[in-house]
């Protein structure tokens, strides 16, 4: 499996006296195709954690792991809407958060997917909650994503593996931010 | 370091009829503008558009709204804004504003910007909305101008707030 792996960037120290709340841990733009991004050595210095991703590729799709665990420790609910209908459905005891709800994209650069997950209290010793936004229109087709998804374990989230499910997506590009006392 | 950094805000201490911020520099990753709005008109509930560019074009979305009672989903292709915003006019609650953010990742990159709306209203008595929005924006231009403006008569009060954020 193609994959990219993405060590956090050192800090900067802010040099003006705006209050550091929201710091970008890690980013990657993928200049060659993968259907994996890691982040790895993710510090538990923060409050929450936000991934912030556009991908594009002839089936954009957006499958998460975290710290390496493929058992079936992760379910989910959402909603979407899909420009005729609304569904809901869920996933229980599922070995991969999906985050991908309603259509897929399917048309290269031209649509690009972008979505948004946030990890709440990561680093606390509770399972792990997820909220996910999903943002796909195709002129003409598309979908409107929310996903609220759980991981049930106890241990601070030191690694999320992003499966992208395609290898043309040369240009997809992901973030990982930090934030501070939310 | 300060990734979430205010370019520039927006806290109408009069009426007006929109609100623009221009010359959005380049030097971030993502956009997101968060506002808070009520206007002067005599309806529950006037729509309202966010403009990129001045362009009046380009635009296609989907969008997932649910108003208490039951969910929808619609879209609409070849529109010259976002569209579906939604802002309390005289004829609903007083003193209520819509809340919503507005993201943009990815604003300069040179091919078509996928964009979300997440726009709310609340009223403590009758219906009201949450809407998320996927938008597409067919334009490969880097977004220098961002409007918010009513679909129709009426201004914007004062109270009413525009702040955004460059990340």
């Amino acid at each position: 499996m193609l994959g990219r792996r993405v060590q956090p960037s050192p800090f900067t120290e802010s040099k003006d006296n705006m209050a550091t709340t929201y710091e970008k841990i890690a980013t990657t733009t993928l200049g060659t195709s993968a259907t994996t991004i890691t982040f790895s050595s993710i510090a538990a210095s923060y409050t929450d954690l936000r991934l912030v991703i556009v991908q594009v590729g002839t089936y954009q799709d957006l499958q998460i792991r975290l710290n390496g665990d493929t058992g079936t420790n992760y379910s989910m609910t959402e909603i979407d809407g899909n420009g005729t209908a609304v569904a809901s459905s869920r996933q229980t005891s599922v070995a991969q958060y999906d985050c991908s709800g309603g259509t897929a994209g399917t048309s290269g650069t031209s649509f690009p997917l972008f979505s948004t997950i946030d990890f709440f209290s990561y680093a606390g010793s509770t399972y792990k909650t997820m909220l996910s936004t999903k943002s796909l229109d195709m002129n003409g087709s598309g979908t409107t994503v929310r996903t609220v998804g759980l991981w049930r374990n106890t241990a601070a989230i030191t690694s999320i593996l992003l499966l992208l499910n395609n290898a043309d997506n040369v240009g997809t590009t992901a973030t990982i931010y930090g934030i501070l006392k939310a | 370091m300060a990734t979430y950094t205010l370019i520039s805000s927006n806290v109408l201490s009069s009426t007006a009829a929109s609100v623009t911020f221009s010359a959005i520099p380049a030097t971030y990753t993502d956009l997101v503008l968060r506002y808070s709005a009520r206007c002067d008109a005599a309806v529950t509930e006037r729509l309202a558009y966010i403009e990129l560019n001045a362009t009046a074009s380009g635009i296609s979305e989907t969008y997932l709204m649910g108003d208490g009672a039951s969910a929808t989903s619609a879209r609409a292709t070849s529109q010259p804004f976002i569209g579906y915003l939604r802002v309390p006019g005289t004829s609903g609650t007083a003193s209520t504003f819509s809340s919503g953010e507005f993201y943009i990742p990815s604003y300069t990159v040179s091919q078509n910007k996928p964009m979300s709306v997440f726009d709310v209203t609340e009223r403590n008595n009758a219906t009201a909305y949450i809407l998320a929005e996927a938008v597409l924006w067919s334009n490969s231009a880097a977004i220098t101008q961002i409007k918010f403006g009513l679909d129709g008569s009426g201004s914007l009060v004062s109270g009413s707030s525009f702040y955004l954020y460059g990340i």
